[in-house]
């Protein structure tokens, strides 16, 4: 027995629909594929605020803001 | 595939829209170009990333739930008809076995991939009108939002053979003046609203500044590529060879032919001389009205052609030219007027280039085919002004403009719409720039030492 269904191609392909591996757990899939894509957007949100925490920070401490805009605005 | 006949019009078909990802995949990369040209340098690459991220956030949840709605709601549900009228949209399903690998079909995946890049399209044109102050955890839920939820609910009703505003209205489109981009654009209108103007964008007086692209090279070959990548928009929008049997409609004999979305027929060679010629009208307007601005002719020529879409499966090609035109012209004053009225930064005028283009186009092309069968099968209003011009209000304001009018709104009260005013300043890419002089000056440092060691320095 193989994954797909399909063990030989002795087969009349008339009568073959679909051959992808492990049939029968596309719910499952399908739950799994949008658990992780809204956990991504939460990840992102988060890091995306985290990271701009960081660098308005560094801008604060670090670097004086007029020496940053005058370094971000000479690049090309 | 029951014979050698069927088995070669599909292997056509499969190709022929196959074909047509290839080429729309160029839309996507010409939009990262002439977005990031037109950024500022310190906000580049931060740029080309909100907008290259569609690509996977657009795919699967079009893979999840997309193409399942535009099966699902052609009827409304509630106005012609229930909930999956035609009984495709159980197909469609995330864990339906269509959705795979299946040898009883072999085009549902070319199918899905055609209609996923038109949703890239529609994502991709709100991008550019909210960089370089947008967060892109914000513009991501607006591009799943417009690309795989409500784009897919217009073309369900405005575009399905069966949409109930092709039914009641005799709404035409037939290559996406309102499906496309009046929505895209109103929806970009939207969120601007609640986003605002960029730092410096207005002056004291409210009077606007032009706030210039780092490159503006790479702005122009973008839409260069776009122009392109609409080639296989175009076509992707036909269904390139049916019979009168297969249509099942009103037409008689047995001629096969090309048709619209909709089933009517048009031909290859009418869309081949309209897309050109509302594009050349498009430009020919663009540099006019702007006094020869590379932005705005290159702009013109893509304005034209959609301002023309919604009839160029019909039009004349010298009216695809006049219609491209005037659409151009009317786009180019309505983004100044918007601009110095309402103080609305619309960074790459894509509101005026899609939004009002495309609700122009519909207008017109509601008058220019006034009385013309909208579709093959018996009971369907013909088109009409007043059927289009609703159309373009349900495109522009109904599902483009409110729905991220109303999520911009959220947003920003939970102050996750913009960026903080210290990034803004800095530029976005501030983050991956820390660092850089050091990491410059070391390498510097290797180089200089390496040097001396061969002799080439004292």
């Amino acid at each position: 027995m193989s994954t797909t269904g399909i063990d030989s191609w002795a087969v009349d392909l008339a009568d073959i629909g679909a051959v992808y591996p492990f049939q029968g757990t596309e719910v499952v899939m399908t739950i799994i594929g949008v658990v992780l894509w809204i956990a991504w957007h939460v990840w992102q949100i988060k890091f995306e605020n985290k990271t701009f925490e960081e660098d308005e920070a560094k801008l604060r401490q670090q670097h004086s803001m007029e020496e940053t805009i005058k370094r971000q605005n000479s690049l090309n | 595939m029951g014979n050698n006949l069927d088995a070669i019009t599909t292997v056509f078909t499969e190709f022929y829209y196959w074909l047509t990802v290839a080429l729309m995949f160029l839309i996507h990369v010409g939009f990262c170009m002439y977005e990031v040209g037109a950024s500022r340098a310190k906000n580049k690459m931060h740029t080309l990333m909100k907008n290259s991220m569609i690509i996977p956030l657009v795919t699967v949840t079009w893979f999840f739930f997309g193409w399942w709605i535009y099966w699902a709601v052609p009827a409304g549900p509630g106005i012609t008809g229930g909930l999956d009228p035609d009984g495709f949209a159980a197909g469609y399903t995330p864990w339906s076995d269509l959705m795979g690998t299946n040898l009883s079909d072999r085009i549902s995946g070319v199918f899905w991939a055609a209609f996923l890049l038109f949703s890239w399209t529609a994502a991709s044109i709100v991008s550019g009108a909210v960089i370089e102050r947008i967060r892109s955890g914000a513009f991501w839920i607006f591009a799943v939002l417009v690309g795989s939820v409500t784009w897919v609910i217009d073309a369900a009703w405005g575009w399905h053979y069966g949409g109930w505003m092709v039914q009641v209205l005799g709404y035409h489109d037939a290559y996406a003046s309102g499906v496309i981009h009046a929505i895209a654009g109103g929806a970009a209108l939207g969120v601007l609203v609640h986003l605002g103007p960029r730092f410096g964008k207005f002056d004291a007086q409210g009077n606007p500044r032009e706030i210039l692209p780092h490159n503006p090279w790479l702005v122009c070959i973008g839409l260069f590529l776009i122009y392109t990548g609409f080639w296989g928009f175009y076509v992707a929008c036909n269904v390139p060879i049916i019979s009168p049997e297969t249509i099942g409609g009103q037409i008689s004999g047995e001629t096969w032919t090309a048709t619209t979305i909709y089933l009517t027929p048009t031909t290859l060679s009418a869309i081949t001389f309209n897309f050109l010629m509302s594009l050349a009208g498009g430009m020919l307007v663009g540099y006019t009205v702007s006094k020869g601005a590379a932005f705005w002719t290159y702009s013109g020529g893509l304005a034209g052609i959609i301002t023309a879409s919604a009839g160029n499966d019909l039009n004349h090609p010298i009216q695809a030219m006049i219609i491209g035109g005037v659409g151009t012209y009317l786009a180019y004053k309505l983004h100044f007027w918007v601009e110095r009225r309402f103080k609305i930064d619309d960074a790459v005028g894509a509101v005026a280039v899609h939004g009002y283009a495309g609700f122009i186009g519909l207008v017109i092309c509601g008058f220019v085919l006034w009385g013309h069968p909208s579709s093959p099968f018996e009971g369907y209003a013909t088109i009409s002004p007043w059927g289009n011009f609703i159309g373009a209000i349900i495109m522009f304001w109904v599902l483009g403009f409110l729905p991220c009018w109303i999520i911009a709104g959220i947003l920003k009260g939970m102050n996750l719409l913009r960026i903080p005013e210290a990034i803004e300043l800095a530029g976005l890419d501030v983050h991956e720039n820390y660092g850089t002089d050091a990491k410059n000056a070391e390498l510097q440092q290797a180089e200089l030492a390496h040097a001396r060691e061969l002799g080439l320095l004292d």
